[in-house]
């Protein structure tokens, strides 16, 4: 899995800032993130509602509306920066060099035009293609997503296909160009358990036969286990931990990520013990002051004087390139989770 | 969660239970029936969890709704506490509503937003007519038990997040204290850490109040975390009813095996490892049933039963299956007891060969690693 030989990141996320107006001034959404993915890895970025975990990537991608804006930070695919580019630049970008799936596999095509037609628009939006060719691309990208019967789907509208299928053809959209990135927002939230492997199967092999490298923007942590490579976890707009998958697991070096972890039901664990919970409920976005975001609900600083008011800076905590934003981290190194 | 003897009489006893959508077939009409519960049966025990769970379309929430008395069955019979409910209308089914009630997966769409807490939560209370001490009583109890701070029982809905809004819910529904609670997707629109809050309320009331749950959901995990035993749907039928822990260690039907070995364990290292359990094509829906078992168009079983001696097959697309798969609706063959699987071949053991072996340096491929 991780066997790629050290190269540039092809998306190299750095400090990126994104804030939206508030009552008293602006908040920030995407606080200094720093990510970046190489090719053929498969990077989980994690985190609970309103922990920005999206927002970083439609800011990356320029799909901000007003009144948000991208502040500050570079987004360099493939070296180039995309944060200074107008719309139209980005347009030449999006698809060819980085793609982006969503969780909704139904609002991301259009009701009134078969598939077929869909897919070739997206073919010859980069691309001079007759229709022809256009034609018997976009079967053979079906082909790749594994819909069967692709010559006679082609000609079906979206309410044709079931949910799985659905984001199969969004797959297939989103690596028509041979992207170098992929991004996949929550890809299979709305699939049922049996369908969600088959796409995410697909994911995992469209990664290594073309080398893309993918993120997948999830809260399920079983999917992160069985697909990625690293995982950055994000809380209140920050990356608070970074690392490999087996390392993060085995040793979680941040409280929150150990808490999440044991606060998920197992189906391998006995069903006698109460969940371990984090009390309190996530920050509003935007709406922590000083200190660290998690502390009010952390088991292992709150109250602490340090926690209440020093901004846990994201650092290096172990061998390789494991980060920890916590001020108390060297307190989690030897009591690794017991599973 | 504690284990009470089987001998204790059900509370909830469902025999038999059909519910079909749409029209029949008629003269001119063909009929576009669905057939969305087909011949359920099961009880639930006073103090126990029963699970539910099941992919899109497999009626588990239509059989929630049925045993709510919310929706009428086309057959069956639902009996509670001793009585036969099935299709009970006017007072008695008002009376009935306080006894068993519903908390349902939104808590942002179920809770009327212009109502105070107080309001909400002691509604069901002035509908029946109690006394203002009584009332105050209860709604002040109830909101300590679903841990909300009564002070703040004169705010709205919007004023709480999305947990606590879930709390609510479910102080609604047990301020009538009901003997049955039935759960639809309660803690699926939540964060994983507040999904971990509610979980561990609803097995602290239990605990205390001896209440039973009709738990629904489609995450395996969650339903087996909080139930007692668990019921398996697939397209409208029951296909296995076991224990919480049997149904991991031992799975006997071939569309639960494939369920588990499809859900991923927050464990790097186990899911390495792990085998899993290619299904052939989609879930089918209830509007067009395939014949017999409804699960055969996509059962690894029904295929390695094909190739053993003895057992007649046919022909079915391009390739060949056991007769009984494609002809005859399998029974669950315990019955209502533990252990018991909708499946012709409910014995066999499964053995999986290269071809159909999704990850070959798999040694082992059991799905005990999960046991």
């Amino acid at each position: 899995m991780s066997t790629t030989t050290p190269t540039r990141p092809v998306l190299d996320i750095r400090s990126l800032r994104t804030v939206f107006p508030g009552p008293s001034g602006p908040l920030p959404i995407v606080n200094d993130v720093s990510l970046s993915v190489r090719s053929g890895e498969m990077l989980a970025v994690v985190g609970e509602s309103g922990s920005g975990k999206s927002m970083t990537f439609m800011s990356a991608l320029g799909l901000i509306e007003k009144p948000g804006k991208v502040e500050s930070g570079q987004v360099l695919v493939d070296g180039v920066d995309l944060v200074p580019l107008s719309r139209r630049e980005l347009r030449a970008h999006w698809g060819a060099s980085i793609s982006m799936i969503f969780q909704d596999p139904l609002s991301g095509l259009n009701p009134v035009f078969t598939v077929g037609d869909q897919l070739m628009e997206v073919l010859r939006a980069h691309r001079t293609l007759s229709r022809a060719a256009a034609r018997k691309e976009a079967i053979e990208l079906l082909e790749r997503v594994q819909i069967p019967d692709p010559h006679r789907r082609l000609k079906d509208f979206p309410h044709q296909f079931s949910g799985g299928m659905r984001q199969r053809v969004l797959t297939a959209m989103a690596i028509a160009h041979r992207p170098k990135v992929l991004i996949a927002d929550e890809p299979t939230t709305a699939l049922d358990v049996t369908v969600q492997a088959q796409v995410l199967d697909l994911i995992d092999a469209l990664r290594r036969d073309f080398g893309m490298a993918v993120v997948l923007i999830t809260h399920d942590l079983g999917l992160v286990a069985r697909h990625a490579d690293r995982m950055s976890v994000m809380y209140a707009g920050r990356v608070v931990e970074e690392g490999t998958v087996p390392e993060v697991f085995a040793s979680p070096r941040h409280p929150y990520t150990r808490s999440l972890l044991q606060s998920i039901p197992r189906l391998d664990t006995p069903v006698d013990a109460d969940l371990m919970t984090i009390r309190g409920q996530p920050p509003l976005p935007g709406t922590v002051r000083e200190g660290c975001a998690f502390e009010s609900r952390c088991y292992l600083g709150r109250g602490r004087v340090d926690c209440l008011r020093i901004q846990p800076v994201l650092r290096n905590v172990g061998e390789g390139a494991h980060l920890s934003a916590c001020h108390f981290h060297d307190s989690l190194q030897d009591n690794a989770l017991s599973a | 969660m504690n284990m009470r003897p089987a001998t204790s009489p059900p509370l909830l006893k469902v025999t038999n239970l059909v519910k079909t959508f749409g029209s029949d077939s008629g003269l001119l009409d063909k009929g576009t029936s669905v057939r969305a519960v087909d011949g359920i049966s099961f009880t639930i025990r006073q103090g126990e969890t029963l699970g539910l769970v099941g992919e899109t379309g497999s009626g588990k929430s239509t059989l929630g709704r049925l045993v709510l008395n919310l929706i009428e069955p086309t057959s069956g019979r639902i009996e509670f506490d001793g009585r036969d409910i099935t299709g009970i209308k006017g007072a008695d089914a008002r009376n009935l509503r306080g006894a068993m009630q519903m908390v349902f997966q939104d808590p942002y769409g179920s809770l009327d937003p212009r109502m105070t807490v107080n309001r909400l939560v002691s509604e069901p209370l002035v509908i029946r007519g109690y006394g203002k001490d009584e009332i105050a009583a209860r709604l002040e109890s109830t909101l300590l038990q679903v841990g909300i701070d009564p002070r703040m029982g004169k705010r709205y809905p919007h004023e709480f997040s999305g947990g606590q809004r879930q709390r609510i819910g479910i102080a609604r529904a047990l301020v009538l204290s009901p003997k049955l609670l039935v759960l639809d997707e309660p803690v699926s629109a939540l964060d994983v850490s507040i999904q971990a809050q509610i979980l561990n309320l609803l097995r602290d009331i239990q605990r205390r109040t001896g209440i039973s749950y009709l738990f629904i959901a489609h995450d395996l995990a969650v339903v087996r975390h909080i139930s007692d035993r668990v019921a398996v749907m697939y397209l409208g039928r029951m296909v296995e009813l076991s224990s919480s822990a049997g149904l991991y260690r031992a799975p006997r039907h071939p569309y639960t095996k494939a369920l588990l070995s499809a859900i991923p364990t927050p464990d790097p290292g186990l899911e390495k490892t792990r085998y899993r359990i290619p299904l052939h094509g989609e879930i089918g829906s209830a509007a067009s049933m395939p014949s017999g078992c409804s699960f055969h168009p996509r059962c690894f079983r029904a295929r390695h039963a094909a190739r053993q001696s003895g057992v007649e097959t046919e022909a079915w697309r391009d390739e060949r299956l056991p007769s009984v798969c494609i002809r005859q609706t399998p029974e669950l063959d315990g019955g209502d007891t533990e252990g018991a699987a909708a499946c012709h071949f409910a014995d066999l053991a499964d053995s999986f060969d290269e071809r159909t072996t999704e990850k070959t340096d798999t040694s082992s491929p059991t799905l005990h690693a999960i046991a």
